[in-house]
């Protein structure tokens, strides 16, 4: 992994940053490189509700703000900023506030590394909206003064249309820690959670591959 | 939340008729259905403090349950309710969940803004 200054992590749900990225984050802030994690909604229209349902569609932002900085704990994140948007209305936004807000952010920060969605990729409306206003900002900024962007892609045509990821992060020296962030999020992953383990325990291949292995692919502005 | 109790939503329902109410009604099959099965349709729709008022509401089925609400110029309507709680702030949340626990509609009823 290339060494950063600062990284930006920008999603619009609490677990987001769970299965594919949260490897790649405790590196980071294991070796000392700065987080900050900006999330937009607190997850208030998720399904999962915890089996049987211990959350309410009223309880479950209460809920899932607290996994989020449990998480972000376990990561080593100490910038947890939680932005108030409202899940699955992102983007419905409009576009040049939402960016302008990004930017606002990306000014402060000023981080080396910006990771998000790539838009167009990332399958849920929210996820698009956010890496569009993402690029947006960048895009915005002089080019001698852009950071880099490496983006998550996960819909079923990404490769076709955008090709194999350039990056790939190997974070099985961190895997326990990806293992702790994504079980943080109990409401959304218990079930999940459980499975998962077992199948590490069994060292089920394609599972270690993708625990240990995460994907990114930089942006070309 | 606990499964439903018909005659305690019953009581419920009726609490709320005639006043102002705020409701929230929800369906949904979640934005990731047609991902990971792209013959699935994916549909859903929420309306967040809607302001109304209704004569009477009834709950009815032998569970998942049904729940309408008659007002002077039209209906709400859900089905595929299975749990119900009233909160702390006295607001009556009505949930179905699907059969791996995930939520798939939601009424629920205020006298303020959720
Ligand atoms: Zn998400």
């Amino acid at each position: 992994m290339e060494k950063e200054r600062h990284v930006l992590v920008v999603f619009p749900h609490p677990d987001d940053e769970a299965f594919g990225v949260s490897g790649t984050i405790a590196s980071y802030t294991k070796s000392g490189v700065p987080v900050t994690y900006a999330c937009l909604t607190l997850g208030e229209m998720g399904r999962n509700m915890g089996n049987p349902p211990f959350a309410t569609r009223e309880s479950l932002p209460h809920i899932r703000k607290k996994e989020l900085q449990d998480a972000a704990n376990v990561l080593g994140i100490n910038d947890l900023r939680m932005l108030g948007y409202r899940d699955k209305t992102v983007e419905f936004e409009n576009e040049a506030v939402l960016a302008a807000h990004m930017g606002s952010i990306i000014k402060e920060v000023k981080p080396s590394l910006i990771i998000t969605f790539y838009p167009g990729y990332a399958v849920h409306p929210d996820h698009d909206a956010c890496g569009a206003a993402v690029i947006k900002a960048v895009k915005d900024m002089p080019e001698n003064k852009r950071p880099k962007v490496h983006c998550v892609a996960f819909s079923n045509n990404c490769e076709e249309e955008i090709g194999q990821a350039d990056v790939v992060n190997n974070v099985s020296e961190v895997a326990d820690l990806k293992v702790a962030a994504i079980k943080a999020h109990v409401s959304q992953t218990q079930l999940m959670a459980a499975e998962m383990e077992e199948q590490l325990k069994n060292q089920d291949p394609a599972v270690m591959a993708r625990i240990h292995n995460e994907r990114f692919w930089t942006y070309k502005f | 939340m606990e499964p439903v109790i018909i005659d305690q939503v019953q009581k419920e329902l009726d609490r709320f008729a005639q006043k102002e109410v705020y409701i929230h009604l929800e369906t949904t099959n979640g934005a990731y259905a047609s991902h990971f099965d792209e013959s699935f349709f994916s549909s859903g729709a929420y309306i967040r403090n809607a302001l109304l008022q209704y004569e009477h509401g009834k709950i009815t089925g032998n569970g998942p349950f049904r729940v309408g609400l008659k007002m002077s110029f039209g209906w709400v309507y859900a089905e595929g309710i299975t749990h119900f709680e009233v909160d702390n702030k006295g607001r009556l949340l009505l949930a179905g969940h699907d059969f791996s626990g995930k939520l798939a509609v939601s009424l629920q009823l205020s006298e303020q803004p959720f």
